[in-house]
């Protein structure tokens, strides 16, 4: 069965990003290291290809000051870490409500063909996946989906295949 | 020309800066507040104003105001909720993206009136361009004096800093909220004690919404009176309204409350009529949470009375033939949107954002999802529409939070108000195999199949 500790990663914690880590710690007071948790970890994914291994879990830990397991029931609580390497441009579809009345559901159907992925597989070259979320607060401007720290609304068939070439081109900040 | 509060400066351009804001009257309720008034007297403006929560509640701001704990002499904070994740509901993203320094201004003032030296901006974590919004906004705050030590020489310390989550719905009930701005599972707390005593870090905490908060400038400005003025009876004030669903212009509308459902559904000011002029089949007024209603009362209640946009009015009839307010997530929905599958949709959600905590939701909701989602495909049984019925009555009231009710209440509306549809999904399961199976041929065009098997009891 595949463990968790199976995948491995580069860590680099490197100048910028404890710079940061210090920045985010200075919003707490100094006993309550802990509270930085949530945005020490998505700094940290961010610097590391957007997922979590273990040791970079582990590493959280040391700095904040908390024991290991502390960090990972964090991690498996929140659906935004993730815990195995991911998809370059991750597709992550709203799927709830709203955005499924304005043909959310189809549109990811075809993105999926279109990819030759099925929903949370990866495509080959590491590039893309597609995966359904719950309600990201974007139900009057569906279908939609989030890809990095950005938004992409109103989406018709046109503006995906059009989102596509973008990334393949590299004309897409994720961040 | 309708009232406007939270939108009134929406349109000058360029508003999202601070040289703007500031220019247009931004930060003058801080001034006023700091230099001119008590904590208490703010306090006491916004009980005044008989403002109630936005996040969905609708609890008495002021009065949750009163409740903090001055006298223990612990640190107090105020946590603005931003996690704003009910399906439905895209209003604070909005204000916050347009006029980031609103709630800023709302948020020093309501941090005085607690007497709260440090206080956070809870965002949710897919929010993250808003959290470089309001990062940006607070930088600008302190460096313009507005925050940090010794606030316009008055001796008032505040620091406020934003915190972002990481995808949990439940994280927007105030106790997980506290728990996950603690570097924790978002699990709610039981109650007592409540946050006004016991909240972050165990000392006195007010949470609230970041509709609320910004609407906490133009009260201090204008006078708590002046506000009791708009609105209709217990419900004061203006109400943003995110719209949604299978109308002509879906967005984010301001509207004072009392307003008409009539009025905010047809003028083209406001959601401008169902899109492509097809059948009105239903219309959730709350967001996700809260019961949907059919044609027949939404525009008027079980009375004959007009339905209005307020509290009181949209939860007339109880939830038999009323609905509620809840967040303002006004979703609409015309024939070819399928009962069943956006119930299942609804079940889903609350089964994927189920804490784990409680048993009744935990397992309540991964049942109804389990069983909606066979009934969706066709593979219900007759059966299944009185087992869904029973589940969700054993979920609502027995549990730590108000998720379970909210798991509940959706499923409890649609079979009230639809059982018909679930009738037909169970009883002719190859019609509904397709996704779009009433897109192809809505309701009223099958209704008839239904009637054999009732003239026959």
């Amino acid at each position: 069965m595949e463990q968790v500790r199976d995948y491995k990663q580069i860590i680099n914690m490197s100048e910028e990003l404890m710079a940061r880590i210090n920045e985010l710690l200075s919003h707490y007071p100094a006993d309550k290291k802990k509270s930085a948790l949530l945005p020490v970890l998505h700094a940290v994914q961010d610097a590391h290809d957007n997922w979590l291994s273990l040791e970079l879990m582990d590493k959280v830990a040391e700095i904040l000051e908390i024991t290991p397991i502390e960090v990972y029931e964090v991690v498996t609580f929140y659906t935004m870490f993730n815990q195995k390497p991911v998809a370059k441009y991750m597709f992550e579809f709203c799927r709830t409500a709203c955005c499924g009345l304005r043909g959310g559901e189809d549109l990811m159907d075809y993105t999926c063909r279109k990819l030759g992925v099925k929903q949370g597989e990866i495509t080959p070259d590491g590039m893309f996946s597609v995966v359904g979320v719950e309600c990201l607060g974007a139900c009057g401007y569906g279908p939609m989906l989030q890809l990095g720290d950005n938004y992409h609304e109103n989406l018709t068939r046109e503006k995906i295949d059009t989102l596509i070439e973008d990334c393949k081109e590299g004309k897409v900040n994720l961040y | 020309m309708a009232r406007k509060i939270l939108f009134e400066k929406l349109d000058i351009p360029g508003i999202q800066e601070y040289e703007v804001y500031r220019k247009n009257g931004g930060y003058a309720s801080v001034e006023k507040a700091l230099k001119t008034m008590t904590p208490d007297e703010v306090v006491e403006q916004v009980k005044t104003s008989g403002m109630r929560g936005r996040g969905g509640a609708g609890f008495p701001m002021g009065m949750k105001w009163s409740f903090i704990d001055k006298k223990s002499g612990k640190p107090r904070h105020l946590v603005v909720n931003a996690d704003e994740s009910e399906p439905g509901t895209f209003k604070d993203r909005f204000l916050m993206h347009h006029i980031p320094h609103l709630l800023i201004e709302g948020a020093i003032v309501s941090s005085y009136a607690l007497e709260a030296n440090l206080s956070y901006i809870y965002i949710r974590g897919e929010y993250m361009w808003i959290f470089k919004i309001l990062e940006k906004a607070i930088k600008e705050a302190y460096a313009n004096g507005w925050l940090g030590k010794n606030i316009l020489g008055t001796g008032y310390d505040l620091d406020l800093y934003v915190h972002c989550g990481a995808g949990a719905y439940i994280c927007g009930e105030e106790t997980a909220l506290i728990e996950s701005l603690e570097g924790k599972r978002g699990n709610p707390r039981i109650k007592p004690p409540f946050p006004a005593v016991s909240g972050l870090w165990n000392e006195p905490t007010v949470v609230n919404n970041v509709e609320s908060i910004s609407t906490v400038s133009w009260i201090i400005n204008n006078g708590g009176e002046e506000y009791a003025k708009i609105g209709v009876g217990r419900s004061t004030g203006t109400k943003l309204m995110s719209a949604s669903g299978h109308i002509k212009n879906p967005g984010v509308y301001e509207i004072e409350l009392g307003m008409s459902v009539d009025e905010f559904f047809n003028s083209d000011e406001y959601c401008g009529g169902m899109l492509d002029d097809r059948p009105l089949k239903a219309v959730i007024p709350g967001g996700c949470s809260v019961p949907i209603l059919p044609p027949q009362y939404i525009f008027k209640t079980a009375n004959g009375e007009d339905r209005l946009l307020s509290y009181e009015s949209l939860s007339d009839g109880g939830f038999v033939t009323g609905s509620s307010l809840g967040s303002g997530g006004f979703i609409v929905y015309n024939d070819t949107a399928c009962i069943v599958r956006n119930t299942w949709n609804f079940s889903r959600f609350f089964h994927h954002e189920s804490c784990g905590q409680c048993s009744p939701c935990r397992e309540g909701t991964g049942w109804m999802d389990k069983i909606l989602h066979r009934i969706e495909t066709g593979f219900g049984r007759e059966e299944d529409i009185d087992l869904l019925w029973s589940i969700q009555s054993k979920i609502e009231g027995n549990t730590i939070c108000p998720l379970g009710d909210a798991a509940s209440w959706p499923v409890a509306a649609a079979i009230r108000h639809f059982r018909e549809e679930f009738e037909y999904h169970v009883r002719f399961p190859e019609k509904i195999k397709d996704r779009n199976h009433f897109v192809n041929e809505p309701m009223e065009k099958v209704r008839h199949l239904l009637k054999p098997l009732a003239s026959s009891l």
